[in-house]
């Protein structure tokens, strides 16, 4: 066996174990980082199949932001677990027999042709063009359009997001070193006149 | 556009002004600017440029001109409604209009699977927000969170089947893949599963059956004028991205895709027509009603190439599907501006019962509604009449002579909740019997909206034609 191949075998039994485990984990934390592992792994694949720009920002972007971002969430969030599986039993007839028509209705339309797809083989790049460049300057020249798209994408979230958010401008708590020093004393300190009392 | 979006946002900042009106007027002037703009560069021959990804022939430049024009009455009915809510009479709201109005833009004129999807994407990131905008009510909050999270799953579904036919076409432009399909040497499995998928999005974003269960919620809870923009210009946005994936991109595999939205079609009309009976709310209603009004829209695509692709033929059906969308268009915007135009003073009166005795309160709007109704039901003479004739002449032409019969039976249906709304405006006592009152503008706006509602009704050649021309130069 070639080392290539016991590599991939190796990620891919790590990689689906790690899929099962976020899935059955009962600890949503630990879900989460399974997730990660999940993540990494196929970050590994990503690169047995030179595609190291996809495994960067698969490590940087999943890994990095969203998944601390995501356990963040879990952490905060109280959830009752229990709660959330007492419907399991009573949909898992109604919701196994409509996973079993859906691939059931996939495989009947794939067929046998699916298995071909592993034969192709992946075409070799020369090996002193990156990737990261060919991405890079696909990026900006012929998928210039697509690109500021999405950039506009990002832009209507933010707006959205402080559209959604804001609530009006908050109480200012800043002072006013003008209006500071022109205080007198007698704004600040009231004196009363009380009558003294007698303790018996 | 994008550019005086930005502008307006940033002018936004500074402007003090409760009313917002010189973000509303800068927002209308930047409507304007760019119809002019595209009236003058509307050219007859097909250009292409961003290395293929954008297209600008005479379809596109035909609808983002209605486009236009949609937004820029949406946005006149909807200013007296969001100057009563606190909470949407802020600069956000025009923002998000334009850059849903940019999204479909980008989907009007899209020669690319990813500019479609990306479009698509900036409208509805768009829509969800404005949906959401009006955040202390609870029913809008409860449409925001609908309409994101079906939303994104159909997005999922678009996306699935555009990678599907990217892996049997190995090409996402438009174009290049009607010619892939034409050499026939693609895998043809997996093209059909990515064509389920493709239709399966598409199907969910125009609302037909089963994909509509978003719509009554997302026009019930969202704000009055929010549904108005929802329910009008995206739909031209829509039949444009319909257009230009199935019809210029999949033409090979029509026979897959018709006998889906066969399907599609018959679906929806029956449950549209069937369940806007049992609606008491006038806005729940108008989505059921826009769900079957798809469903025949759907049907004019349908019949387009039945007969062995003959040119002649599927022009004319597209073109009477576009006919259709277009008056559906401009009646629903007609009816929301109504409904906006009777919720004054804060309160909303979307219920069937606030439209009693509308005869007696203004017998001018009352009038008015008639016609939306009755253009919305197909009674001759008015334009909703021609639109469903032409494209029950298309489907006959096809020889599908079943399928207009059934369309036949469903508008019979359908007429009768169209119907009721006019007995209810004028056999019923009104509950309140105060006159209403509406700024000039408004009047005016809504008048001419009528009009023209009744006047294509009795003259539907001149937009009949035009459509015919803008897919006949653009197919």
């Amino acid at each position: 066996m070639e080392f290539k191949t016991f590599v991939f075998y190796f990620l891919s039994a790590i990689l689906v174990f790690a899929g099962l485990r976020v899935i059955t984990a009962r600890n949503p934390v630990h879900a989460a980082l399974f997730l990660v592992l999940a993540f990494f792994t196929a970050s590994g694949v990503w690169v047995l199949l030179q595609a190291e720009f996809l495994a960067m920002a698969l490590v940087l972007v999943y890994v990095g932001a969203v998944m601390v971002l995501f356990l963040f969430v879990v952490m905060m969030l109280d959830i009752n677990l229990d709660r959330l599986r007492e419907g399991f039993w009573s949909y898992l007839p109604l919701g196994s027999i409509i996973a079993l028509l859906m691939v059931a209705e996939m495989g009947m339309v794939l067929g046998g042709n699916y298995l071909g797809f592993l034969e192709s083989g992946v075409r070799q790049t020369a090996a002193d063009e990156s990737n990261v460049q060919a991405v890079g300057r696909l990026m900006f020249t012929e998928y210039v359009y697509p690109f500021e798209l999405a950039s506009v994408i990002l832009l209507v979230g933010i707006v959205a997001a402080v559209a959604l958010t804001q609530r009006g401008r908050r109480k200012n708590k800043a002072v006013n070193p003008s209006q500071q020093v022109f205080v007198k004393a007698r704004d600040r300190v009231r004196v009363l006149q009380m009558p003294a009392e007698k303790r018996d | 556009m994008l550019a005086m979006a930005c502008l307006i946002l940033l002018l936004d900042l500074f402007v003090k002004d409760k009313k917002r009106t010189l973000t509303f007027v800068a927002t209308q002037l930047t409507l304007v600017a760019t119809a002019v703009l595209t009236f003058a560069m509307t050219s007859a021959d097909v250009g292409y440029t961003f290395s293929n990804m954008y297209v600008g022939d005479l379809l596109s430049d035909l609808l983002k001109l209605l486009l236009y024009l949609t937004v820029l009455v949406v946005l006149f009915y909807s200013r007296g409604y969001i100057l009563e809510r606190e909470q949407m009479a802020r600069g956000e709201y025009y923002v998000l209009v334009l850059f849903a109005t940019l999204g479909m833009m980008v989907m009007i004129s899209a020669n690319h699977f990813l500019t479609v999807y990306l479009g698509l994407e900036l409208l509805s990131l768009s829509l969800y927000a404005m949906v959401a905008m009006n955040r202390d009510s609870v029913p809008a909050t409860e449409a925001a969170m609908k309409y994101f999270v079906l939303g994104a799953l159909a997005s999922g579904l678009l996306l699935y089947g555009m990678s599907m036919i990217y892996g049997a076409t190995g090409t996402l432009e438009i174009r290049a893949v009607a010619e892939r399909l034409d050499t026939g040497q693609v895998d043809r499995t997996i093209l059909v599963f990515g064509v389920v998928f493709l239709v399966s999005g598409i199907a969910f974003k125009l609302g037909v059956v089963p994909f509509h269960m978003w719509i009554p919620d997302v026009y019930h809870g969202a704000p009055t004028a929010v549904t108005l923009f929802i329910a009008t210009a995206p739909k031209l946005a829509a039949f444009a991205i319909v257009i230009r994936m199935l019809v210029s991109g999949l033409i090979v595999v029509s026979s897959d895709w018709q006998s889906m939205l066969i399907l599609l079609a018959v679906l929806s009309m029956a449950i549209g027509n069937v369940a806007a009976i049992a609606q008491t709310n006038l806005k729940r209603m108008l989505a059921y009603s826009a769900i079957s009004h798809m469903g025949f829209m759907l049907l004019g695509l349908v019949t387009g190439v039945v007969g062995g692709d003959a040119p002649f033929v599927s022009i004319s059906a597209y073109s009477a599907s576009m006919f259709y969308v277009v008056t559906y268009v401009l009646t629903s915007a007609g009816t929301f501006g109504m409904i906006l135009l009777l919720a004054r003073n804060g309160v909303e009166s979307d219920d069937l019962d606030d439209l009693k005795g509308l005869n007696k309160r203004s017998p001018w709007f009352a009038a008015l509604m008639m016609m939306m109704m009755f253009s919305m039901a197909g009674v001759p003479f008015f334009v909703g009449f021609f639109a469903k004739f032409s494209v029950l002449q298309s489907v006959v032409a096809a020889g599908q002579l079943w399928l207009a019969i059934v369309a036949v039976l469903f508008s019979l249906i359908g007429c009768f909740y169209y119907l009721r709304v006019v007995k209810i405006m004028y056999f019923d006592q009104p509950i309140d019997a105060t006159p209403i009152e509406a700024p000039m503008d408004m009047k005016v706006l809504i008048s001419a909206n009528g009009l023209a509602v009744a006047l294509l009704g009795i003259f539907p050649q001149a937009l009949m034609s035009l459509c015919a021309v803008a897919l006949l130069r653009s197919l």
